[in-house]
């Protein structure tokens, strides 16, 4: 059994770190992720982890290192965030299809202009279809136990790909809270060592990341694709023998007062868990509304949230950014598309909020659920609407 | 001395490895000096060693996939970072073998990239490589220009040359600066080894291939490497234009070690500039003025060098 102490929630995820015995980590500061890789260091310099930590001189280089270690066949994690994860950006494309199950936290920070050090989801939304397996994080303890999944789940050899574990930046990375740090026992029977199946070996030569030519690049593509799609069952299975040894149970969505609610709000990450007071203190009032969590975002859950959303007519779907000049932010045309023409398919309205760390509070969901009532009646004239915007 | 290199003795006529570990077959044009200098290097290492290459001409040559010429573990990430892979790579191992999770053995670990990779756009990743003391080895393939994207010009385009992006016309007379002095900079990191060598002189070149590979931390070396397609010179040439290059002191031959200058090969006679020049399309448009300044700039560039050498 682990130990339940009082912690900040980015040491517990260098803990979680060590407790998965990761081999190579390579590190670069931005906040608000810094602390997880200084704790890390300590780590590794009190002797606690047997690692190497490569303080490179950049994002990209960070990235970069974790590429070569992995292909080399060492576990291999980092963290990062906003302006970080966009200078990474051009190798985050390349653990996908080269099948380098790389494991990084993102600690979830807007992206400049204006320069902001603040939570929301710009980053990581800019990084959507890098083709990692991506979940967020509602707590700490989800975070550490998220982290623990990721390396499972990555380096399983049905799926060998790089996973994200997002955190809401300051609002997750930096608060102290209550969490269940396992055993080393525990984490051990469920986390066995990286296995590889090819690796950088001058025993067993490989070729890796050759020029795709016109002839198999597509292939190259879709085979990715289908190693993404397919690795849903070995993310439940990882979720479900993670119950069995450590006693938590997570699933692709979670539901919250969900049952024959008329309005379901639907978030990712730490604002969930206010998602969930305000849904307490509306239905104290009388109002039918229920929540919608969504945990894995890559690959997307379409079944499972289906599935959540039951028989709500009406989706009121919070997105943490806005894409200039799109439709709508990305959960929302997520979602918008997985009902596309499904009879009986909820209303979708989609809201933007929290940009650049503004406090998503229980009076905005309040607002945000009597607008999408509203306008299940009226249809607005705009696909979405950026919520909480001061007038003066 | 680095007592690495000790007991080192040199390959010679007779002794030259049979090992191939770049196999024929690859795409290069004909008279590529890239891949004949790759090849030696490749010759001089041996099967042990690790490949991290960056995007450019050789990345593209020799893996149009389901095909490779490597006979290596080869690996290719990106433009500029082939040094941060390798770097990992070597990271890897370490605390791999430390763990006892493979097998105790010394693979060398090596780095390749064109000019422009090395110069220009990977140097922040090579000297990150290189200040944290990898041990590895970071290879130069100089041929003076982007060739993989159509013959644009980089940092190592040297003065004068004609590129699609440094062309002559009514107001330009090709590249306006002079070449980047890539070598120095790495030498700058007070790494234990650097030098410079050519395809023309290749036990010359292996030899400092094996010595960058033996030394323990981090080595460069900055292979000059004639480029037919890219120069519009004859594919036969391209070794006699190598050996020009040194024989006019416009590519002096040296080492680096521990921050001692050792010249290789002094030219003690030089060739006239112009004698390189023949023959290149690339330097068919320089005039009078053009050529004196060259002339006068390599001449000081190799006083340089030579004052480098005493000193140190
Ligand atoms: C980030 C990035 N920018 C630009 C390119 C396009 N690119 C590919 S190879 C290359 C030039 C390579 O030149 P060099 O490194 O000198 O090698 P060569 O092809 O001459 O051997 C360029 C510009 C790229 N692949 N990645
Ligand atoms: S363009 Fe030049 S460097 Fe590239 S393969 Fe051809 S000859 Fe070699």
């Amino acid at each position: 059994m682990g130990k339940r102490v009082g912690i900040e929630v980015s040491i517990a995820i260098a803990e979680a770190v060590k407790l998965a015995r990761a081999e190579v980590i390579a590190a670069y500061p931005i906040t608000p992720q810094t602390h997880i890789v200084e704790h890390l260091s300590e780590i590794i310099a009190n002797g606690e982890l047997d690692a190497e930590f490569i303080t490179v001189e950049s994002e990209h280089a960070a990235m970069s290192c974790c590429c070569g270690s992995s292909a080399a066949g060492a576990r291999t994690y980092t963290a990062t965030s906003s302006q970080g994860l966009a200078l990474m950006s051009e190798i985050l494309y390349h653990p996908g299809p080269m099948r380098l199950p790389i494991v990084m936290t993102v600690a979830n920070r807007a992206l400049a202009a204006p320069i902001s050090i603040w939570n929301d989801h710009q980053d990581i939304m800019a990084q959507r279809d890098i083709g990692w397996i991506q979940t967020f994080a509602e707590n700490g303890q989800e975070a550490v136990d998220l982290t623990l999944h990721a390396f499972r789940v990555a380096e399983d050899r049905k799926v060998s790909l790089p996973v994200i574990v997002n955190i809401d930046g300051f609002t997750l990375s930096h608060v102290i809270e209550p969490i269940v740090i396992p055993d080393q026992e525990e984490v051990d029977a469920y986390l066995p060592a990286f296995k590889p199946r090819v690796r950088l070996d001058v025993k067993k030569p490989v070729t890796m990341g050759p020029v795709g030519i016109p002839e198999v690049y597509t292939e190259a593509k879709m085979a990715h694709n289908e190693a993404i799609k397919a690795s849903k069952r070995v993310i439940l299975q990882g979720w479900k023998e993670f119950a069995e040894i450590f006693g938590r149970e997570y699933n692709p969505v979670e539901t919250y007062r969900s049952e024959d609610a008329e309005v379901l709000l639907v978030t990712m990450g730490s604002i969930s868990e206010t998602a969930m007071t305000a849904v307490d203190a509306m239905r104290d009032k009388g109002t039918s509304v229920g929540l919608v969590r969504i945990r894995l975002w890559r690959p997307f859950p379409g079944p499972e949230f289906r599935k959540a959303a039951g028989k709500a007519s009406v989706l009121a779907v919070i997105d943490r950014c806005l894409p200039p000049g799109a439709v709508c932010g990305p959960v929302g045309a997520e979602l918008r598309s997985i009902f596309y023409k499904m009879p009986g398919a909820p209303k979708i309205f989609s809201f933007v909020a929290g940009l650049g760390g503004r406090d998503v509070t229980v009076e905005l969901f309040e607002e945000i659920v009597d607008k999408a009532r509203a306008y299940a009646k009226k249809r607005p004239t705009e696909l979405y609407e950026v919520i909480g915007v001061r007038e003066r | 001395m680095i007592t690495e290199l000790e007991k080192f003795k040199g390959f010679s006529a007779k002794n030259l490895p049979k090992e191939e570990g770049l196999a024929p077959g690859h795409r290069a044009c004909q008279g590529c000096g890239e891949v004949l200098a790759l090849r030696m290097v490749m010759k001089a290492l041996g099967k042990d060693v690790i490949v991290c290459c960056a995007t450019g001409c050789m990345e593209i040559v020799t893996t149009p996939f389901p095909q490779t010429s490597w006979q290596v573990p080869w690996i290719h990430i990106a433009f500029e970072n082939a040094a941060s892979v390798a770097s990992g790579v070597e990271a890897a191992r370490k605390v791999l073998m430390r763990k006892g999770r493979i097998p105790k053995r010394h693979v060398d670990i090596l780095a390749v990239g064109g000019d422009g990779a090395t110069g220009d756009i990977g140097l922040s990743w090579i000297s990150g490589a290189m200040e944290r003391g990898h041990d590895f080895l970071y290879v130069c393939l100089d041929n003076e220009a982007y060739m993989n994207t159509g013959v644009q010009r980089s940092g190592c385009t040297p003065y004068g040359a004609m590129t699609t992006t440094s062309p002559p016309g009514k107001k330009g007379s090709g590249q306006v600066t002079w070449k980047k002095n890539v070598p120095a900079i790495m030498a700058a990191h007070g790494i234990p080894y650097v030098a410079t060598a050519s395809p023309a002189y290749f036990l010359d070149l292996m030899n400092k291939v094996k010595k960058a590979a033996l030394v323990e931390g981090p080595a460069y070396v900055h292979i000059y490497s004639p480029c037919p397609t890219g120069w519009g010179s004859a594919g036969e040439r391209s070794v006699e234009f190598a050996k020009l290059a040194v024989e006019t002191r416009i590519f002096p031959l040296y080492e680096v070690i521990e921050g001692r200058y050792v010249i290789s090969r002094k030219i003690t006679k030089p060739k006239p500039v112009t004698e390189y020049f023949k023959g290149q399309r690339r330097f068919r448009h320089l005039s009078e003025d053009q050529l004196s300044f060259i002339q006068a700039k390599v001449d000081e560039e190799y006083a340089r060098l030579m004052k480098l050498s005493e000193a140190t």
